[in-house]
């Protein structure tokens, strides 16, 4: 069991490595840089911006841009940002911390509502609720994030019970602690809606196409003959045998938490990975870009990692000790 | 007379994938050996791991043995190019146990049957239909079924298709890998006639996998008991079934359900 | 009746398997039990609620199909499905519900318990899993167990092991057994009565010993001249065809009324065309569905 878990870190080790140079590269040959805007005002010395250039190293090879930045993030600081003159990780911790508060909630959320739900569907398939769910599935996946968000914000609006967009209100430290939580809360209900009502669909089919393929299987009628209960069956047979293509899926939502968000979090103006991220590609702000790259690719290596060890413990049958006659 | 097979010292070993460090080989074939002359039937018996099956895919040519030669008509097909298997493999066929899942339930019976036809590329079209047609005639599909998709058949039916889609290509061997087992009593009775008939008309070599002894029994000329991948003994049927000498072949014959009272002749003294 | 092994042989299409599955009411949606009553400790089965139902399915009979790899749940241990059958059925504490099923994975594996018992499916022989199968069935102590061809899938010695334990469950705990097959030979020396099905209809049953050695309906009699037999007197039999029924048992082929062996019968008389067959006695508890006897 200790290799497996081995190789699989290892391979989680190297795909975020292979990314950090990659981002590295593209980003840095990509043409311009941070100071280029300057460029157009006429106040600025061109020699001023050739200093600054020098000052930043914009202008030293790159395998030796590399090893400094390299060099940065194992120092905790991951470069640094031109446009916020500070050091790249606290910027990033903080955005990333804003964007987990709304991913995580949400997608526990929408796992907690998808997996009764798709249960449900598949033992109905082909009957009326079965139809209804998956009308409202389809319908769901066609609308696209964006009309979804923009939705909710009219909502927010017109009833004002939700406020129309950002983390916090205005004089938010004069909160009391528990105060503070509720202002949050109801901050983060629209954004969180959103988030829940995209991802709802495709988790809900996954999950009654795995189940619906599980039900017709021997060992259940078996189970039912020897007189466990329905419940039982569904939730402690049925699910545990179908567990693998959702296991996957799993991970590519815990590899998602940072990434899937960005569209959500610009339409409300959330303060989250997302608008950082957008707002320092288009100022070319390269080292919060590359740091940010790589923090989406750890969760997603360590989604994929997770996943590998949750099938590896759900599933006997994968284990290559556990081989069979 | 030659021997239509012959099989010399065959071995078979499946590597186990291990994790670095011990490799489990699993040796299926332990040196197997024997002769089958051509309109003959051998009867190939023993438990589940003997190494049955694995004898009627080497045999096949479905795999390649690890080690030891397999001559067929006088040729040794374990040193042949993938040209020349090409030519011979048609002469071997192979009857699988499981007649569901050896078919394809999508096509209908003629496609299924006419289908070795056109991946030998020889005949055109009418004429592949009315070898199919004759095909099906003598195995007991009437023609009129021939449209029908191979999923509803009987279980007896789908075998005597498996024997037609064997029979395209002339076989002069017939391996039949546990090819009754699925099938109820009186069924088994039916295909068993049906192979009586073709090797009186066709004069057919049988080489019978099973671990029904009193079936193999009945059909074949000499038995040969399988055990841990090696024969343990081989000889004319009643000389088996009168003298059992080895522990394996004793306890299959102890082990097969009979029904009438009449003992085994071995233990008629 | 208690303690009794009764098979119950029959072929394709002749409805064993639905047999077994109704008396549980275990049929998959699209069947529907028309009339008739099954009678169990005084209670028909098919008109008690579904929480009573729960509790005698496993509790007090127990159902063993076919196919033991494909009946055992494939990511539990074999011991853990056992517990879980136990659990169903009574609400007592976890560490005697641990006990009761080392108790009976005992019986069934004298050697290597505690191995098998933490064992996947995937990792037994085919006969550990039917004994593995069979563990789950009999923890909750049924007084009748239902086996639908519990044998099909393995091989002749292991066959004799399974005869052995089930015989050794009924000399043990009194355990009544409905044993189904297709295979009558199964049957001698095993069987206290036997029960022939053909399409759907019992055409005769009665003592093993006097059907299986004397069968009186035209099908059984078919069916066991169609096995091959070996033995001295039969060695001339060797290598020559054997005695078929003609023509196959496909719903297709089944007539509308009359009795149903009736196209394939070498002694049909007109009567059989028109009239399902009365029951007739024929002493000794032998009792056949056939118009020939009724002379």
């Amino acid at each position: 069991m200790m290799r497996y878990f081995l190789r699989r870190l290892a391979h989680a080790f190297f795909l975020v490595v292979g990314v950090s140079i990659l981002a590295f590269l593209f980003t840095t040959l990509a043409p311009g840089n941070y100071f280029d805007e300057m460029r157009l005002s006429p106040q600025i010395a061109p020699e001023t911006l050739v200093a600054l250039r020098t000052q930043y190293q914009l202008d030293r090879p790159l395998p030796l841009r590399y090893a400094a930045w390299l060099n940065s993030v194992l120092h905790g600081q991951m470069g640094f940002s031109f446009a916020y003159n500070s050091p790249v990780a606290p910027l990033l911790l903080v955005r990333a911390r804003n964007t987990l508060l709304l991913t995580v909630t949400a997608t526990l959320l929408a796992w907690v509502i998808a997996l009764p739900l798709g249960v449900w569907s598949a033992e109905r398939i082909g009957r009326f609720p079965d139809h209804v769910i998956s009308w409202s599935t389809a319908a769901l996946v066609v609308v696209p994030d964006l009309a979804l968000a923009l939705g909710l914000l009219v909502l927010a609006v017109r009833t004002h019970w939700f406020p129309t967009g950002g983390m916090a209100s205005v004089d938010f430290e004069s909160f009391s602690s528990f105060s503070g939580l509720h202002d949050l809360a109801l901050h983060m209900t629209l954004p969180v809606a959103a988030l829940v009502l995209s991802a709802l669909p495709l988790l809900v089919r996954h999950i009654r196409a795995a189940v619906a393929e599980v039900l017709h299987a021997p060992f259940l009628l078996a189970a039912e003959g020897h007189g466990i209960s329905r419940l039982t069956l569904l939730y402690r047979y049925a699910l545990p045998a179908a567990a693998n293509p959702l296991i996957s899926l799993f991970g590519f939502s815990v590899g998602a938490l940072l990434s899937g968000s960005l569209l959500i979090e610009v339409v409300m103006s959330w303060p989250g990975l997302g608008p950082f991220l957008l707002e320092a590609i288009l100022a070319r702000d390269i080292y919060v870009v590359i740091g940010g790259v790589l923090f989406s690719t750890i969760f997603l290596a360590a989604g994929n990692f997770l996943a590998d060890m949750l099938l590896y413990w759900v599933d006997p049958r994968i284990r290559p000790e556990s081989a069979s006659r | 007379m030659e021997p239509i097979l012959k099989v010399e010292n065959l071995v078979k070993r499946y590597a186990k994938r291990g994790f670095g460090g011990a490799s489990q080989d699993f040796l299926a074939l332990d040196g197997v050996s024997f002769t089958l002359s051509a309109g003959a039937t051998l009867a190939v018996v023993g438990e589940s791991g003997s190494g049955k099956s694995t004898l009627a895919s080497c045999t096949a040519c479905l795999e390649k043995p690890t080690t030891g030669n397999l001559w067929f008509e006088g040729r040794d097909i374990t040193q042949s190019s993938e040209i020349e298997l090409r030519r011979i493999r048609p002469q071997i066929q192979l009857i699988f146990p499981d007649p569901a899942s050896s078919l394809n339930p999508r096509w209908t019976i003629l496609d299924i049957v006419v289908e070795p036809l056109i991946l030998q590329g020889r005949l055109g079209r009418r004429e592949r239909n009315t070898r199919a047609f004759s095909l099906l005639e003598r195995v007991g599909l009437s023609a009129d079924m021939a449209e029908r998709s191979a999923v509803e058949l009987s279980g007896g039916q789908r075998q005597r298709l498996a024997i037609a889609r064997a029979l395209t290509l002339d076989p002069k061997l017939l391996i039949l890998d546990e090819a009754l087992s699925a099938l109820d009593c009186s069924v088994q009775a039916q295909i068993v006639n049906l192979l009586f008939e073709l090797q009186d008309s066709l004069g057919m070599t049988f080489l019978f996998i099973s671990h029904d002894l009193a079936m193999a029994a009945h059909l074949a000329d000499e038995i040969a008991v399988m055990s841990h991948g090696r024969i343990v003994e081989h000889g004319p049927t009643m000389q088996i079934l009168r003298r059992p000498n080895h522990e394996a072949t004793k306890q299959l014959l102890a082990a097969v359900p009979r029904l009438s009272h009449t003992p085994w002749p071995a233990t008629q003294r | 009746m208690p303690g009794e092994i009764l098979g119950v042989l029959g072929e394709s299409g002749s409805g064993k398997s639905t047999l077994a599955a109704s008396v549980l009411r275990l049929l998959p949606s699209n069947g529907h039990i028309g009339s008739g009553a099954i009678l169990f400790e005084g209670k028909n089965l098919l008109q008690i609620s579904s929480r009573e139902l729960r509790q005698i399915r496993g509790g007090r009979i127990a159902l063993i199909f076919q196919e033991p790899s494909l009946a055992l749940h494939p990511t539990l241990r074999v011991g853990e499905q056992a517990r879980r059958v136990l659990a169903a059925h009574q609400s007592s504490p976890k560490n005697v519900l641990n006990d009761r099923t080392r108790q009976v994975f005992a019986q069934l594996f004298p050697q290597d318990t505690d191995r098998i018992m933490l064992s996947y499916p995937h990792q037994l022989s085919g006969g550990q899993q039917q004994r593995a199968l069979i563990a789950q069935a009999i923890a909750c102590n049924p007084v009748l167990l239902i086996a639908d061809e519990p044998t099909a899938a393995l091989d002749p010695v292991t066959q004799r092991e399974i005869l052995g334990v089930f015989r050794s469950l009924r000399e043990k705990l009194g355990l009544a057994m409905i044993f189904i097959t297709h295979n009558p030979a199964l049957l001698a020396g095993f069987a206290d009565r036997v029960l022939i099905l053909y399409a759907g209809q019992v055409v005769e049953w009665g003592p093993a010993a006097t059907v299986l050695d004397s069968p009186k309906h035209p099908y059984t009699k078919a069916l066991f001249e169609s096995l091959p037999t070996i033995s001295a007197e039969n060695e001339k039999n060797r290598k020559h065809k054997l005695p078929v029924i003609p023509g196959n048992s496909s719903p297709s082929s089944l007539p509308r009324k009359g009795c149903a062996f009736e196209p394939r019968c070498t002694l049909r008389m007109d009567v059989c065309r028109e009239f399902e067959p009365a029951l007739v006695k024929l002493g000794d508890g032998h009792i056949v569905s056939c118009f020939k006897y009724n002379e």
